[in-house]
C-alpha cells in the first residue's frame, strides 16, 4: 500500500503529496459512521490549520461533528465541490478530499493503514 | 394531503366582517395591491376538517407516550391554558400603559420569584422565546460582564463533550469560539480536562446537570471553582431541572447564569405546539447587564424600567411570550413548592423504574443501573450484529403508537436512544412500553428484516431526511 497514506484516531486520512504537502479527508469508516452528509463547513485558502484542532465540519441527519487536522501548515487549496455535493464524501471518501495543506511544519499522530485498521476493528 | 390553499372553491367565502360602520379612506392607488391577495376560500366546515385532518397526522403527548430524552414531554395540564384564557391576560396590548396592566406585570414578577426560589438565582428575565435563545442571551452577559471588567481576553467557552449541540452553538453565536473536553469512561465531566482546558482565556463554562447521560455531576461544587478560580463564569443549561426541582438548585451548585425551558419543564406547550419560553436567571452580579426593560416595583405599582447603561439590550420584542409564562405560573401555583419536588421525584422515579426493567435487555453503557429523569441505550451490539439501528428501533416504534425516545444523542453514545418517560405517566402506560421495548428487541434478532421499512401505519413512512436537508422546499408558490 501508499507509504504516503496515514491515518489518524480521529478518523482522518492525509495523504502526502511531498514532504511539506498534503491533501486532507475523511475515512471511509467515518462518513460510514455519520451517515449521508447534507452540509461541509471548509476552511479557506490561506487559512492556518494546527494539527489535532479541529478545521472543518461535516453535518448528516445524525449530528454535527468536527474534522480535525492531521497536520499542521497553510491551506493552499479547498475542495469546493464538497460545499455544492457533499455526497461525493459518501460516494467515495478517499477520493473526497478537503483540502490541500502546504508548508507543513508538524505532524499529529499518525497511523499506518494497518495501524488505523486494527483501531477500526476494535 | 392537499393544502388549504388548494381545496375550496374560488367562489366560496366565509366572511365573518361585520358591515364597515365608519367613513371609507381613499387610498392613493400606488399603495394598493396590483394582485389579489391569495386567500383560502373555504367553507368553516372545510376549515375545520382539514385542521382535524392535520392533527391525526401528528402525534402530540395527547395521543401517547412522548419519552424524547432532553426534551420532557410531559402532559401540559388544561387549567393552564384556562388561565392564559383569561381576558386580563389575553385580551390586552403590548402598549398599554404599564398602570392598566398590573396584573400582567405581576404574573412576570411572581413568575421570577418562584423561578428564582427553584434555581437559586436573584433574578429572572423572561424576553427569550425559547431555550437557544436563553442561551445566547445568558452567555452575551458573560461576554458583557468581562467586557465591563476590562477583561477582554476571555474569549473561549469550554463544554464537555456530552453537551446539548445548542451549546457550542450558541457559543459560537455570541461571538465566543469554543473547547470540548472529553467525558470520563463513567459519563461525568473530566475535572482533569476541565482544569487543563481552563486559564486567562475562559469566559465561561456550560453544564448541564443532571448531564445528558442522565447522570448528576459528583464533582459539581470542584468543577464550578475550578472555572472560577480561572476567572471565568459558569452556564446552567436549565434543560434537565426536571430531574432536581426543589431538591437542588444551580445556585447552590456554584452555576452564575441559567436558563430555564418554561416549555418543558414548567409543562407549557412544545415542540409544535409552541411558541416556547427561555427565562435567563443569573446572580446579583450579572443583573446590570440583563435585557431591558426591567420591571420594577415604584411605591408598590410594577412598571418598566428601561435604564441600564450595562444592558445588553432587547433581545426580543416586547416581553417575551407572556400566555406562555402565565401557563408556567399556573403550573407552580397548582403544585406548589411540596408538588415540583414530587414530580421531580416522580420523573426520577419514573426512568429508573424503565431502566431497572429494561437493563437485563438492552445495554445501557453509563450510570450502573441508575440514572436521574432518563437514561441512555445503546444499540450498537443489535446494529453490529443483525444490522438494526437506532433509527430502526424508533421509527418500528411508531407502528405501536409510541414516539420514539431523542436519537443518536448525546453524541458519545454510539446508536443511542435517550429515553425520558417523565412523571405525567402511569404505571400501566410503563409496564406497556418496556414491553414493547423488549418485544421489539426480540424481534430485531429473530427478523431483523421486520424493522427496516417501518413504520408501515404512520400516515407517513420513511421520508427522504437527506433530500430535505439537501434541497428544502421551504415554501408554497401558487402559480
Amino acid at each position: 500500500m501508499s507509504k504516503e497514506l496515514y491515518f489518524t484516531k480521529t478518523h482522518e486520512w492525509v495523504r502526502f503529496i511531498d514532504e511539506t504537502t498534503a491533501r486532507v479527508g475523511i475515512t471511509e469508516f467515518a462518513q460510514g459512521e455519520l451517515g449521508d452528509l447534507v452540509f461541509i463547513n471548509l476552511p479557506e485558502k490561506g487559512d492556518e490549520v494546527i494539527a489535532g484542532e479541529s478545521f472543518a465540519d461535516v453535518e448528516s441527519v445524525k449530528a454535527v461533528s468536527n474534522v480535525y487536522s492531521p497536520v499542521s501548515g497553510t491551506v493552499r487549496a479547498v475542495n469546493e465541490n464538497l460545499l455544492d455535493q457533499p455526497e461525493l464524501v459518501n460516494m467515495d471518501a478517499m477520493e473526497a478530499w478537503f483540502i490541500e495543506v502546504e508548508n507543513i511544519s508538524e505532524k499529529g499522530e499518525l497511523l499506518t493503514e494497518e495501524e488505523y485498521m486494527k483501531l477500526i476493528e476494535e | 394531503m392537499k393544502l388549504i390553499f388548494e381545496i375550496g372553491n374560488k367562489n366560496r367565502k366565509l366572511d365573518l366582517m361585520p358591515e364597515c360602520d365608519v367613513p371609507v379612506a381613499d387610498i392613493d392607488d400606488k399603495y394598493k395591491r396590483k394582485k389579489e391577495l391569495r386567500l383560502p376560500n373555504v367553507s368553516e366546515t372545510e376549515i375545520s376538517r382539514h385542521y382535524t385532518k392535520l392533527s391525526r397526522r401528528s402525534f402530540g403527548v395527547n395521543c401517547g407516550f412522548y419519552p424524547l430524552g432532553s426534551c420532557t414531554m410531559k402532559y401540559n395540564p388544561k387549567i393552564n391554558d384556562e388561565m392564559a384564557k383569561l381576558p386580563g391576560f389575553a385580551d390586552i396590548h403590548p402598549l398599554q400603559p404599564a398602570d392598566t396592566v398590573q396584573g400582567c406585570l405581576k404574573v412576570y414578577k411572581l413568575a421570577e420569584e418562584y423561578l428564582c426560589s427553584i434555581t437559586g438565582m436573584d433574578a429572572m428575565d423572561f424576553q427569550p422565546a425559547a431555550g437557544a435563545h436563553g442561551e445566547f442571551t445568558g452567555l452575551k452577559l458573560i461576554w458583557a460582564y468581562h467586557r465591563d471588567r476590562n477583561d477582554t481576553g476571555r474569549d473561549k467557552i469550554i463544554v464537555p463533550d456530552s453537551a446539548h449541540g445548542t451549546n457550542p452553538a450558541s457559543a459560537a453565536m455570541a461571538g465566543f469560539s469554543v473547547i470540548n473536553i472529553p467525558s470520563t469512561e463513567e459519563g461525568f465531566v473530566d475535572v482533569n480536562a476541565l482544569r487543563n482546558a481552563v486559564g486567562e482565556d475562559t469566559a465561561g463554562f456550560m453544564l448541564t446537570n443532571p448531564n445528558t447521560i442522565g447522570l448528576f455531576e459528583e464533582h459539581i461544587h470542584e468543577i464550578t471553582s475550578i472555572v472560577h478560580e480561572a476567572g471565568g463564569l459558569t452556564y446552567y443549561d436549565g434543560a434537565n431541572l426536571n430531574a432536581i426541582m426543589g431538591i437542588a438548585r444551580p445556585g447552590d451548585m456554584g452555576f452564575d447564569v441559567v436558563h430555564l425551558n418554561l416549555h418543558k419543564t414548567f409543562s407549557t406547550p412544545h415542540g409544535g405546539g409552541g411558541p416556547g419560553s427561555g427565562p435567563v436567571g443569573c446572580k446579583k452580579h450579572l443583573i446590570p447587564y440583563l435585557p431591558t426593560p426591567r420591571i420594577v416595583e415604584r411605591d408598590g405599582i410594577l412598571a418598566f424600567d428601561e435604564k441600564s447603561d450595562k444592558s445588553i439590550g432587547r433581545v426580543k420584542s416586547f416581553y417575551g411570550n407572556f400566555l406562555v409564562v402565565v401557563r408556567a405560573l399556573a403550573y407552580m401555583m397548582t403544585l406548589g413548592a411540596e408538588g415540583l419536588k414530587n414530580a421531580s421525584e416522580n420523573a426520577v422515579l419514573n426512568a429508573n423504574y424503565m431502566l431497572h426493567m429494561l437493563k437485563d435487555t438492552f445495554d445501557i453503557p453509563f450510570g450502573n443501573g441508575r440514572c436521574m429523569h432518563e437514561f441512555v441505550i445503546s444499540l450498537e451490539r443489535l446494529k453490529k450484529e443483525k444490522s438494526v439501528s437506532a433509527l430502526d428501533f424508533a421509527k418500528t416504534l411508531l407502528d405501536c403508537g409510541i414516539h420514539p425516545p431523542t436519537m443518536y444523542f448525546p453524541l458519545i453514545v454510539h446508536e443511542a436512544l435517550m429515553v425520558e418517560p417523565t412523571e405525567t405517566e402511569t404505571r400501566e402506560t410503563l409496564d406497556e412500553v418496556i414491553a414493547f421495548f423488549k418485544e421489539l428487541y426480540e424481534r430485531a434478532y429473530n427478523d431483523p428484516d421486520s424493522l427496516h421499512g417501518t413504520p408501515l401505519t404512520t400516515p407517513i413512512g420513511r421520508p427522504d431526511e437527506v433530500g430535505a436537508a439537501r434541497n428544502p422546499r421551504l415554501r408554497y408558490y401558487s402559480d
